[in-house]
């Protein structure tokens, strides 16, 4: 695999795989949205980039020019073979494919998820909480979305390193390596068919049975590529994003010991924290590949490029957002696009807020005192999904 | 003196972020797949205006409608 050429011109050249972008992307999101709302690159086989909230919506609303047959940016476009609907999905094929996804996953039902949630954080508080410090990371915010949607999907929480592997593979490394990334969708692939042909003898109470019961608007069952697709969806999106989430707002709160002792004097501010989180440390950066040419805010847009769509660009434009820069935790009108805009809004968009909510709350509530370990080194997760991979915390008040 | 104001929900806008009904539960509803709808007629009760103009302002879609008898 060869090495990229590192950037010198961010304007032209952007490379969202960049060590300087992967590290602290705001300052280069400003030099790009103040030389155009679009700009573009050659590498990656051609790629635009929405720089403001406006033009990320204006791509984000037009599903005529813009499909999302393919959703991640890679060095090459194979052949699609494998589909996740509904995120892969565009008009009409999408809406009937969304609509199964959605009633699991509405507020009602996370509440009843919560539980289970609240006690997989304090089993994971109880394994370091003696210790003077914890990689929060490696040792908390991994663990609490990949267990909760296992728990939902009715396969067991041990399988979760199995899944981070490969949601690694096919989202970083993926980037670049096509053999990891196509060895890592069989492999997942394989894993969920086990779990499919399981339930057809033996049907379950879970999300997977669920899905196997579903009629598609035909009248008809999905067919087993249509749930295994499902389920390949719920997972690669379903947790590192929400892992990546509390982990950004965790570090945060580690950094700014202001908020972290308003929060807890006042936890009714939870809710404006965890939305300003969203907005100002979104983790998802989406894609899209233009299939016919248009134009956006002024931009013309030609096809067979990819388009990098980037919501957390869009959250820190500050034509949208006054102080777009601050992170404001008592933040009253925040109408981030932390989970998209338009039909593809995030299926899980309840369960991460729940997941967000209930590890600050229970992490504030037994960790009160902690800070960045000045001999630890934060590190970031590159590409799609952006959030701390390493995150070294000292825990009790400073000595 | 000004009228009562009235909400009401787009549903080819939502797309069920359901902001509206944690910031608002008085006001909005959801159904079986998440998307928000006005409680009602959509008229919202005294003291509760400041709540139904919070979620008008925090909808990502611009879903939410309100107006003025």
């Amino acid at each position: 695999m060869n090495k990229p050429v590192p950037v010198t011109d961010w304007i032209s050249d952007f490379d969202h795989t960049d060590p300087r972008w992967t590290e602290n992307p705001y300052p280069i999101w400003d030099v790009l949205r103040a030389a155009s709302p679009v700009v573009h690159t050659d590498r990656f086989l051609g790629v635009y980039m929405p720089t403001t909230y406006e033009a990320v919506k204006a791509i984000a609303y037009d599903t005529e020019h813009f499909s999302s047959r393919r959703i991640i940016v890679r060095n090459s476009r194979p052949p699609i073979t494998q589909s996740a609907p509904p995120i892969t999905s565009d008009p009409p094929e999408h809406k009937p494919a969304k609509q199964l996804l959605l009633p699991p996953f509405t507020p009602d039902a996370m509440k009843k998820l919560e539980p289970r949630v609240r006690a997989i954080c304090n089993e994971l508080i109880d394994q370091f909480i003696n210790e003077p410090g914890v990689d929060a990371a490696a040792r908390y915010t991994k663990h609490i979305p990949v267990r909760a949607i296992a728990h939902m999907l009715g396969i067991p929480e041990q399988d979760g390193d199995l899944f981070i592997k490969w949601i690694h593979e096919i989202l970083e490394l993926g980037i670049t390596d096509e053999d990891t990334l196509m060895r890592a969708i069989q492999e997942m692939s394989h894993y969920f068919m086990g779990h499919i042909q399981a339930r057809k003898s033996k049907p379950t109470d879970d999300l997977i049975s669920t899905l196997m019961n579903a009629r598609g608007p035909d009248g008809q069952p999905l067919s087993d590529m249509h749930v295994l697709g499902s389920l390949r969806l719920l997972l690669v999106a379903g947790i590192d994003t929400t892992w990546s989430a509390i982990g950004a707002s965790l570090w945060h709160l580690a950094k700014t010991p202001a908020d972290r002792e308003r929060l807890i004097a006042e936890p009714e501010l939870m809710p404006t924290a965890i939305e300003e989180f969203l907005r100002a440390y979104s983790p998802v950066t989406m894609a899209r590949e233009v299939i016919k040419e248009t134009t956006i805010t002024g931009c013309p847009i030609k096809s067979e490029n990819m388009v990098l769509l980037s919501f957390p660009a869009a959250n820190r434009d500050p034509a949208m957002f006054h102080d777009a820069d601050k992170v404001l935790i008592d933040r009253k009108e925040n109408r981030h696009a932390a989970f998209g805009l338009g039909i593809h809004r995030c299926v899980g968009s309840n369960l991460a807020r729940m997941e967000m909510t209930v590890a600050l709350e229970e992490w504030l509530k037994r960790i009160p005192d902690f800070r960045l370990d000045p001999a630890g080194k934060v590190t970031w997760s590159e590409g799609t999904v952006r959030g701390p991979r390493q995150l070294p915390l000292l825990l009790g008040a400073a000595r | 003196m000004a009228g009562k104001l009235k909400i009401h929900v787009d549903p080819d806008k939502c797309q069920g972020h359901s902001r509206c009904k944690s910031l608002a539960p008085e006001l909005f509803e959801l159904d079986e797949y998440g998307n928000a709808h006005e409680i009602g007629d959509g008229t919202v009760p005294d003291g509760l205006e400041d709540k139904a103009w919070l979620a008008k302002s925090n909808c990502p879609e611009l879903a939410i409608d309100i107006t003025e008898d």
